[in-house]
């Protein structure tokens, strides 16, 4: 049983204030009890996920082969794959797609690059730094929903980022309707969303920074290595785990691109900002058609575990 | 060299800098303009005036938001639902985190797994089915004496909270943790006869406090911030929490100036709670914390 497994974990330690053949002789009376507690203490939290994560989510699979809806007379029926030939034939769908993808593909590089910049510049301590990385984390700890707001506030024709704009260009820019205009309704939304959650991803960066030891980059300072040929040969493969963590969180993050659509444009003008999830909440949640939505979420989830697969293959350690 | 040595520090700090005014000028911006009339934010908007709390300046944008929207009622039930989240969070959570990385228990390496599984379903695509089952689900109340049963959770309390306790990046985090507190001590304090649980609360837990502080931060901000949720589950007045507030301003002849002071009303705890913690939570985060 586990107790073999003890002797590999601690290799050689005897416990403190005994020898090891006496540990042994304590552990196995008290293995069954080890086993019941540990499970006592794992159960709450394993309970809790099972009926709020894993529940719904088989829930929700199963709800997409069905016709049904959320409040409905009808008994509730099996229809096969009816909802799912319904959704790729949808415009609005691959529309959707469209523009998530649209999302995902300037978003990932361009706010993990930023974030990074950020980290590397409050990585090291200065006077001030402090202050640094708490207004750099400020948007983070602003709500999603008070940021769409306060955004589309700004974005008006005749808002602050249209002044801003003509101001440092000395009125060479035109203001734009930004929201109201298809063509730059998503570059809008991708603005505002890499502003809020870059100081999140610079928390991540910051932390495979610190994890880097002081003693490479001495080394590398030994060695006349210029800055630019330490970030290249220290910092950048010891960053190697938190890229892949920061590249994985980020496109499912955008992926998922919700609230700023909801408060902002609701998928508007002319479908040019519609998400996958703000069609799975407005057939869902406004239409009432659970089975559909339903549908939509179980796409969507294969699409992300795809996708983060797809991640980790390529970013997998090559040894 | 020192020269350019001092010109690269010049140049770090411009940037960090210009880095900073990105960050901030929007949430300046938002602060200003909530204690200026409507008329004076538009003509305030193209100079640096914005950001500036000068001219008619007044908090009658706030009282204007209490006449209009519940907003004393909405931020006693945030932080209520936010402060029994974090609470039941962090012991749940940290409790797990404690028996997957410190005890013997058959099975841990498969539970783990499936906790972090968990990390990569979106809550938006749960959402739905879990309305449909939280509705299903009985509650139970004390009435006098008697114990009463009824079914269905929408429109309580419990709603807003019990699902979001049991959180995958917490375990993760307070286990990241544990892994670095040596588990001699465990062994000691076994060997001086204590249970697990009084090693947990009295050994691990209270060396794991900047765990606790970033799981305390990172379980408050989605709780304050709920949005889809509550309108979804949440109807009547009384219950709903503060995003909502954000609905009775979605119509014409909306008052920027009021929109802009309810906006920095329920997001000004918030940053004074962050600055209040940030040391500990940005360098346990950086030190610990987080590790691919």
């Amino acid at each position: 049983m586990t107790t073999t497994q003890l002797p590999s974990r601690r290799p050689a330690v005897p416990a403190p204030g005994g020898t090891t053949p006496a540990a042994a002789r304590r552990k196995r009376p008290r293995h069954l009890r080890e086993q019941l507690s540990g499970w006592g203490m794992i159960a709450p939290a394993a309970v809790l996920l099972l009926a709020f994560v894993f529940l719904p989510a088989i829930l929700g699979f199963g709800l997409a082969f069905t016709n049904a809806r959320l409040i409905s007379p009808r008994p509730v029926e099996f229809v096969g794959m009816d909802n799912f030939a319904r959704l790729f034939t949808d415009p609005t769908f691959w529309r959707a797609l469209l523009n998530v993808s649209y999302f995902a593909v300037v978003v990932v590089p361009v706010q993990s690059g930023l974030a990074l910049a950020m980290a590397l510049l409050i990585n090291k301590k200065f006077r001030g730094v402090n202050f640094f990385r708490t207004v750099y984390f400020l948007p983070v700890v602003t709500s999603m929903v008070v940021v769409s707001l306060l955004w589309l506030f700004m974005y008006r024709k005749d808002g602050l980022i249209n002044e801003l704009l003509s101001t440092f260009s000395f009125g060479l820019i035109p203001g734009a309707d930004w929201l109201n205009d298809p063509a730059t309704a998503m570059p809008a939304i991708i603005a505002l969303s890499i502003w809020q959650a870059a100081g999140f991803h610079m928390i991540i960066w910051l932390a495979g920074l610190q994890s880097i030891s002081g003693e490479l980059y001495e080394a590398a300072q030994l060695d006349g290595a210029s800055r630019w040929h330490q970030f290249r040969y220290v910092t950048w493969p010891g960053l190697k785990h938190t890229r892949t963590l920061v590249l994985v969180t980020i496109t499912i993050q955008a992926l998922g691109l919700f609230d700023q659509v909801s408060v902002m444009t609701q998928g508007g003008p002319l479908d040019s900002t519609t998400t996958i999830i703000y069609e799975a909440v407005r057939s869902g949640f406004k239409q009432q058609e659970t089975s559909y939505a339903s549908a939509i979420s179980l796409v969507f989830f294969v699409l992300v575990l795809l996708i983060s697969a797809v991640q980790r293959y390529l970013t997998r350690e090559k040894d | 060299m020192k020269n350019a040595f001092r010109l690269n520090s010049i140049g770090a700090a411009a940037v960090r800098i210009l880095f900073a005014a990105v960050a901030a000028f929007p949430i300046v911006f938002m602060l200003v303009s909530s204690l200026k009339p409507d008329q004076q934010i538009f003509g305030d908007m193209s100079s640096v005036a914005a950001f500036l709390p000068i001219g008619n300046i007044s908090l009658d944008n706030y009282t204007a938001v209490f006449d209009r929207v519940p907003a004393a009622r909405f931020l006693i039930n945030s932080v209520g639902v936010s402060a029994v989240t974090v609470v039941l969070g962090i012991f749940v959570n940290s409790l797990c985190a404690f028996a997957l990385s410190r005890m013997q228990v058959r099975g841990k390496k498969v539970v783990f797994t499936a906790i972090l599984a968990t990390l990569i379903v979106p809550f938006q695509t749960l959402a739905l089915p879990l309305v449909w089952w939280v509705n299903q689900l009985p509650y139970f109340e004390l009435n006098g004496f008697s114990l009463e049963i009824s079914k269905g959770w929408l429109d309580t309390y419990q709603v807003q909270i019990i699902p979001f306790i049991a959180n995958a990046f917490s375990i993760y985090l307070y286990h990241q943790y544990f892994e670095s507190i040596p588990k001699e001590l465990d062994e000691a304090a076994r060997i001086d006869g204590a249970g697990w649980f009084k090693i947990y609360r009295q050994v691990v837990m209270p060396l794991a406090g900047p765990a606790t502080a970033t799981v305390a931060i990172l379980t408050f901000l989605p709780a304050w911030n709920s949005y889809l949720w509550p309108l979804m589950v949440v109807q009547s007045e009384e219950l709903r929490p503060v995003m909502i507030g954000i609905q009775y301003f979605f119509q014409l002849n909306v008052s920027w100036g009021e929109v802009m002071a309810y906006a920095s009303l329920i997001t000004v705890p918030v940053v004074v709670l962050f600055i209040a913690f940030q040391r500990s939570f940005i360098n346990s985060i950086a030190s610990s914390g987080v590790k691919g």
